[in-house]
């Protein structure tokens, strides 16, 4: 490969492992600063991809509605559709705190699977709400006429680049705020929180409804970086299961670690796919199989020999302190 | 609708097995353990290589009994599957949930250790056999009886329903009589007291798991009898399984056996409305409904 085809691989590389990195901040809230178990991240990646898919394109007329059928089609920018799918994902979680949040965590994790799979289902079997299996095409791409096609993914990145960066302000700010110290006050004693007079579960509201907004963010940026969604895309493997693994790898309850995991393990996933090209013939249809097994372990060997992760939990979040 | 309510019967039957096992160990363990799913896929695959595989090398005939689709294979198969299951729960506490329990992880942890489990069994299974459905009897006739109401049942279905009562008359004469079974009793009911009376609870946790395990085993192995195997088949099985254990109250091994049946009833029955593929949705709308009205499911205490 010549150097011109490394570069382009590896800025391909950034991109998806920056889209991840989106994805472990906002479970980062949820997880890292309130406790919030939630594995239904592929459902709020679906919703995210879908909203945006269907605010910026328009919907088809003319020949193209006899084979692509789409509930609405909006034809509006880049950014209301990152917009409209951080708002729809906010009031879906909104709607999955009500009956979840009283009780305890396991029914958070329950009841998200259960709307992860059950979204899926939906975009799958219902043809007329988003073209069926076939999903959708030709999703716009933000500065599209100003380079090269066969260069656009240098645009992409500083688009995804910036927007990792806001977010992560923002989350920071967030969390150096008393608002913060209230959530990791919820995660390490929840009793002792409310007896302080804290509402706990508007908390664990503001935060389930703030990280899957950034998760929805992922699921646009996600959608309009391969430009074409389908169903099979949001499965609990590639939409769940490898971005807890990058948030434990990293460091939960450190946003530093929550990007550090997710370009950390995309670089191990992305490497067991040059291992497995060694494999005999027979056994590369089921490679991908492999790869996830070894990603499956070592979430084990991180949850018994290093749950902190990489980077560990920033103990001290308040300038006030020294 | 008969017909209907019949299948939901059988189908409720099979989660009902999965569900006790899952209730048991969030009762006594404490933890949510999304891996129990795959221990039925586990038990369904364990058993079909047992069928297909060795008990073919070894030569022991493949004729079926009567009307049924399957032989003294199956019959070999089943019990060993279920030990074979019970096993692997138990292995995978020793290396996982073990230590994990000695650092004082929190519940969260374990669960999560769990659902890493359960990717790790589904991998497993999917290297081996690939992701094709597969039967243990390919290409068989299932010759079915007419019941009044225009009704049908297979002799394959009447047997599973034998299977399911006896696995749960087994396991209600063992938790009522034996001093394992009442220690277990007791340990659901409330740890910290069980401990304080010199209950062993490692040894309690032990034999959670393996009976957990191995219906969860029986389970597998009926659904794949009745409809077929999957490498999915558990992971589908997941949400009604949780579903069927809030219902009925978590740690309640009856309250989980009706739990199932509803489950299993409804989510046949819905099929007369909705497309089959959405008996998953509607375990999980059962489980949201029951958490606004009464989370602490059927026969929880207030």
């Amino acid at each position: 490969m010549e150097i011109g085809g490394i570069i382009a691989y590896l800025v391909s590389f950034a991109i998806m492992a920056g889209i991840y990195a989106v994805f472990c901040l906002g479970l980062n809230i949820q997880w890292g600063y309130t406790g919030l178990f939630n594995i239904g991240i592929a459902g709020f990646f679906c919703i995210g991809a879908y909203a945006s898919a269907m605010i910026t394109t328009p919907k088809p007329t003319g020949i193209y509605a006899h084979y692509v059928h789409q509930i609405f089609g909006l034809n509006l920018p880049f950014i209301v559709g990152l917009v409209g799918a951080a708002v729809i994902c906010g009031i879906i979680a909104f709607l999955i705190g009500i009956p979840t949040l009283k009780l305890s965590e396991d029914y958070l994790a329950i009841a998200t699977l259960g709307i992860a799979e059950t979204f899926r289902l939906i975009f799958n079997n219902e043809h007329w709400l988003a073209n069926g299996p076939r999903g959708l095409m030709g999703l716009p791409q933000p500065f599209q006429g100003l380079i090269d096609p066969k260069n656009y993914n240098y645009i992409y990145l500083v688009i995804i680049v910036i927007i990792m960066v806001v977010i992560y302000i923002a989350i920071e700010k967030a969390i150096r705020s008393p608002w913060g110290r209230v959530l990791r006050g919820i995660r390490e004693d929840e009793v002792s929180a409310a007896m302080s007079g804290k509402d706990i579960f508007h908390f664990k509201m503001q935060s389930l409804v703030f990280g899957s907004m950034v998760m929805g963010i992922g699921g646009a940026l996600y959608a309009h970086y391969t430009k074409s969604i389908s169903p099979d895309v949001f499965t609990p493997l590639y939409g769940t299961f490898i971005i807890w693994v990058m948030l434990m790898a990293g460091g939960s309850g450190n946003n530093k670690g929550a990007v550090l995991g997710a370009y950390a393990i995309w670089a191990i996933w992305i490497g067991t796919k040059f291992m497995t090209d060694f494999l005999p013939y027979t056994l590369k249809a089921r490679a991908p199989y492999i790869r996830f097994l070894i990603i499956g372990i070592l979430l084990e060997i991180i949850l018994i020999y290093r749950p902190q992760g990489l980077l560990g939990e920033e103990k001290k979040v308040s300038k006030m302190m020294d | 609708m008969v017909e209907l309510t019949i299948y939901g019967i059988v189908l409720g039957s099979i989660i009902s097995l999965g569900s006790i096992g899952l209730t048991l160990v969030y009762g006594i363990i404490r933890f949510a353990n999304f891996s129990h799913g795959d221990f039925l896929t586990a038990g369904a695959y364990v058993a079909l290589f047992l069928v297909t595989g060795i008990m073919a090398w070894i030569g022991i005939p493949d004729t079926n009994f009567g009307s049924l689709s399957f032989g003294w294979r199956m019959v070999i198969a089943f019990p060993i599957s279920m030990a074979v299951v019970a096993g692997v729960a138990i292995l995978l506490d020793q290396i996982l949930y073990r230590r994990l329990r000695a650092k004082k992880s929190g519940a969260v942890i374990l669960a999560m250790s769990s659902l890493g489990a359960a990717f790790i069994i589904r991998m497993i299974i999917l290297i081996l056999w690939g992701a094709d459905s597969l039967f243990y009897k390919p290409g068989l006739m299932r010759p079915a009886i007419e019941l009044p109401l225009g009704a049908k049942i297979r002799p394959d279905q009447i047997l599973i329903l034998c299977v399911v009562l006896f696995l749960v008359a087994a396991l209600h004469i063992f938790l009522k009589s034996t001093k394992m079974g009442k220690a277990m009793r007791a340990t659901a009911d409330n740890k910290e007291l069980a401990l304080v009376t010199g209950i062993d609870t490692e040894r309690i946790i032990i034999w959670t798991w393996g009976i957990g395990g191995a219906l969860a085993a029986a389970a597998g192995i009926l659904y794949g009898i009745d409809v077929q195997l999957h490498p999915y088949m558990g992971w589908n099985f997941l949400i009604p399984l949780f579903a069927a254990t809030i219902l009925g109250s978590i740690g309640n091994m009856y309250g989980a056996l009706i739990g199932g049946l509803i489950i299993g009833v409804a989510q046949q029955v819905s099929t007369a409305f909705l497309m089959p593929t959405y008996k998953l949705p509607v375990a999980f709308i059962i489980m949201i409904l029951i958490l606004f009205i009464r989370p602490q499911g059927i026969f929880g205490k207030e």
